[in-house]
């Protein structure tokens, strides 16, 4: 995974709210058995309207993406994720996550940043007042910067997960020098514990 | 959280007595049970003793393997079958093939799918239920069907109706394709913990009410992101007056409300659905088993998190208007003004919810004319749906302008219904008799509405083109479903 310490760059606002998994990407394009490509199936039925905020010129090459609350809630596919880092995006900002979404996106590199309803509008408000305004994510401080529309608005996110997401870990890794550990609670499992096989 | 009684808290013993403290709930019990490593700022490493794949989130993982030079660690605690893709026409039973003449998939990219899970099941050593095999079906039917879902298990499958498996007092979640790749490789997963909320449910459901409507009235009183972060678990006397199959339903539709898992406690109607079970424990092992899983409900005073109550006698028949599972209302009443709701957030999602499903605020919802009705999915495709469905059509006919899909959930399922006689009740009121799959819950196989077409639908997504694309979804009941097909517009048994 690609380490994620601090991210400036453009921003897009998404005024909706309940945003789910479909939407982000549809059923039709989850076939692929590979994680690239995804990118051309981001928000598909959304794109055909040519006054959505993906198709506004002005927003072209934004890498932060600022989504209404309960942003990628539904079902569980990670396509979601590869979608919008396939499409370009580093950070996405709303007031509130699926637990799912959230928990894939931080394992594949791309960060969800929890911010206040009215901090998200006040970003909102001032990206779509200067599309050019640049929004800076920095994990190490856990602040969101803007700084031309004055904004700093600092954000939550468990200790580990940060470290996991600067240092770019392999959580497979990680649990594997556990594996002693895993070995001794598997011996300590009752026999009636039921097989598959 | 009481993290205090987690660092103190012993793993599951052989005799299935539960050491350690009271007050604590059953997700709680489990949790503990479970840490294989608790260290101070991070994440529990969690064992997972059941974990469920199909041919959708699984191939990036595998490939993710193979890429590290991993193996799985336990294919004995790992099943798959073929759900999402695949056609439910044409499967000629066991061996049907999956390419050249005969084949009833005409998809090339599902046919790659569905090769790489065979492939996958093959190289790693794991057990597959293909497609036409009489053990094939929805991943979350088929695990409490052969009795793997067991009470006080850890089960994650990358698939957010994993909560389903909770209704046996699993804790039970979905995960993406990453956390596949790590349980593959590791039988573990490294997970915060999360909060607890109580949804009590008290007095008893009303006739022609059922589990469906009761959790569509929870998902619109706490909404789709009220269980944001919590592990639900229902309780009360409603809940525990719930079959099994009706509990499956409840807990099925957990993360519609944002709820990662949600489970009940388990009890002897859970023991009785699981004795005899192809993988329940048996002889002295089911009496081992039972004493663990009584030790299972939460203490008395197991404090939670968050608590909700419903009076169910207060419920009936719901249905969704919108676009999401939280905009639902009871089929007596009419679609919403927008106007009339004060947050702004949810005015406009009103809006752009009306605007898609083309209704105008303020026309009764029994006047909404479907063309088509979807009978199956994990949420309500199982036996006691098709007979609820089957009692409704018993004598009576499919409206003309209406197209009816009987998908069960499971080729077992599908066996059974037919012992009954359903199958012929559904053909004979002129609904399609299908093969077991997802079906038309998701529109990524062949079952799918077309752009503008109208079901009502007993899944459990009604996002925009979730039923295929221009699609337009109303969440209901299996009995609602057969009246509405009966009518041609929503309709609920006792309008008949």
């Amino acid at each position: 995974m690609e380490p994620f310490t601090t991210h400036t760059g453009r921003a897009m606002p998404l005024r909706r709210t309940n945003v789910d998994t479909d939407q982000i990407i549809p059923a039709e394009y989850l076939k692929r058995v590979s994680r690239a490509g995804f990118g051309e199936g981001l928000f598909a039925a959304w794109r055909e309207d040519p006054a959505f905020v993906l198709n506004q010129p002005q927003y072209a090459g934004a890498t932060i993406l600022v989504a209404g609350t309960d942003f990628g809630i539904g079902s569980s596919r990670e396509h979601a994720v590869w979608a919008l880092t396939d499409y370009g995006f580093r950070a996405v900002i709303a007031p509130r996550f699926g637990d799912i979404f959230r928990t894939n996106a931080t394992k594949a590199g791309l960060l969800p940043v929890i911010l206040p309803e009215a901090a998200v509008a006040a970003l909102q408000d001032a990206i779509e007042a200067d599309p050019a305004t640049e929004v800076t994510v920095d994990l190490g401080a856990r602040v969101v910067l803007a700084d031309a529309a004055g904004l700093k608005a600092p954000f939550d996110l468990d200790d580990y997960t940060r470290w996991r997401l600067m240092e770019g870990l392999d959580d497979i890794g990680l649990t594997l020098r556990r594996t002693d550990d895993i070995t001794a609670f598997e011996l300590s499992r009752p026999a009636w514990l039921p097989v598959t096989a | 959280m009481n993290t205090a009684v987690s660092k103190c808290e012993t793993q599951m013993k052989g005799e299935g007595v539960m050491a350690g403290s009271a007050h604590r709930t059953i997700a709680e019990k489990i949790w503990d049970a479970h840490v294989v490593r608790s260290a101070e700022g991070e994440p529990d490493l969690l064992y997972i003793d059941l974990h469920l794949i199909h041919e959708v989130t699984s191939p990036q993982a595998f490939d993710g393997l193979r890429a590290a030079d991993r193996k799985v660690r336990r294919p004995d605690l790992t099943i798959a079958t073929e759900d999402h893709n695949v056609p439910t026409t044409g499967i000629t039973g066991p061996g049907v093939p999956l390419s050249g003449p005969g084949s009833p998939v005409t998809d090339p990219v599902s046919r790659t799918q569905v090769e790489a899970l065979r492939k996958n099941c093959a190289e790693f050593g794991i057990r597959l239920h293909p497609m036409g095999d009489a053990g094939q079906g929805i991943v979350h039917v088929i695990g409490p069907q052969l009795g793997l879902t067991q009470p006080g298990l850890t089960i994650v499958c990358g698939d957010s109706h994993t909560s389903t498996h909770g209704a046996l007092g699993a804790l039970a979640f979905g995960i993406g394709t990453s956390e596949v790749e790590h349980v593959l490789a590791t039988q573990t997963l490294p997970q915060l913990r999360p909060k607890t909320m109580a949804i009590t449910v008290n007095g008893a459901l009303p006739d022609g009410v059922t589990p469906k409507d009761l959790i569509l009235a929870i998902i619109a009183k706490i909404g789709t992101g009220g269980g944001q972060g919590y592990v639900v678990e229902y309780r009360g006397p409603a809940v525990r007056a719930l079959s099994m199959e009706g509990r499956l339903t409840v807990c099925n539709m957990s993360i519609e409300a944002g709820a990662r898992a949600g489970l009940v406690a388990p009890d002897d109607v859970t023991f009785a659905y699981l004795e005899g079970r192809p993988h329940a424990p048996s002889g002295a092992d089911w009496e081992r088993a039972l004493d663990y899983w009584r030790s299972l409900p939460g203490d008395d005073d197991a404090a939670f998190d968050h608590e909700v109550t419903l009076d169910a006698g207060t419920l009936s028949p719901y249905v969704t208007w919108g676009t999401n599972p939280g905009q639902a209302l009871p089929l007596a009443a009419s679609v919403p003004d927008p106007d009339s709701l004060a947050d702004p957030d949810q005015r406009a999602a009103a809006e752009r919810a009306l605007a898609y499903m083309g209704l105008t605020p303020g026309t009764a919802l029994r006047d909404v004319t479907v063309d088509t009705v979807f009978l199956g999915s994990c949420t309500n495709g199982r036996l006691e749906d098709l007979r609820a469905a089957a009692d409704v059509l018993r004598g009576r006919r499919v409206a003309p302008s209406v197209r009816m899909l009987v998908v069960p959930g499971s080729m077992q399922v599908r066996a059974q219904a037919e012992q009954e006689g359903l199958d012929t009740v559904f053909t004979a009121a002129g609904a399609e008799w299908r093969a077991a799959g997802c079906s038309m819950c998701l529109g990524m196989n062949p079952d799918k509405l077309a752009p503008g077409e109208r079901s009502a639908s007993t899944s459990n997504r009604n996002f925009e083109g979730r039923q295929g694309k221009g699609g337009r979804t109303h969440l209901v009941s299996p009995a609602v479903a057969a009246a509405t097909a009966v009518t041609g517009h929503l309709a609920a048994p006792a309008d008949l």
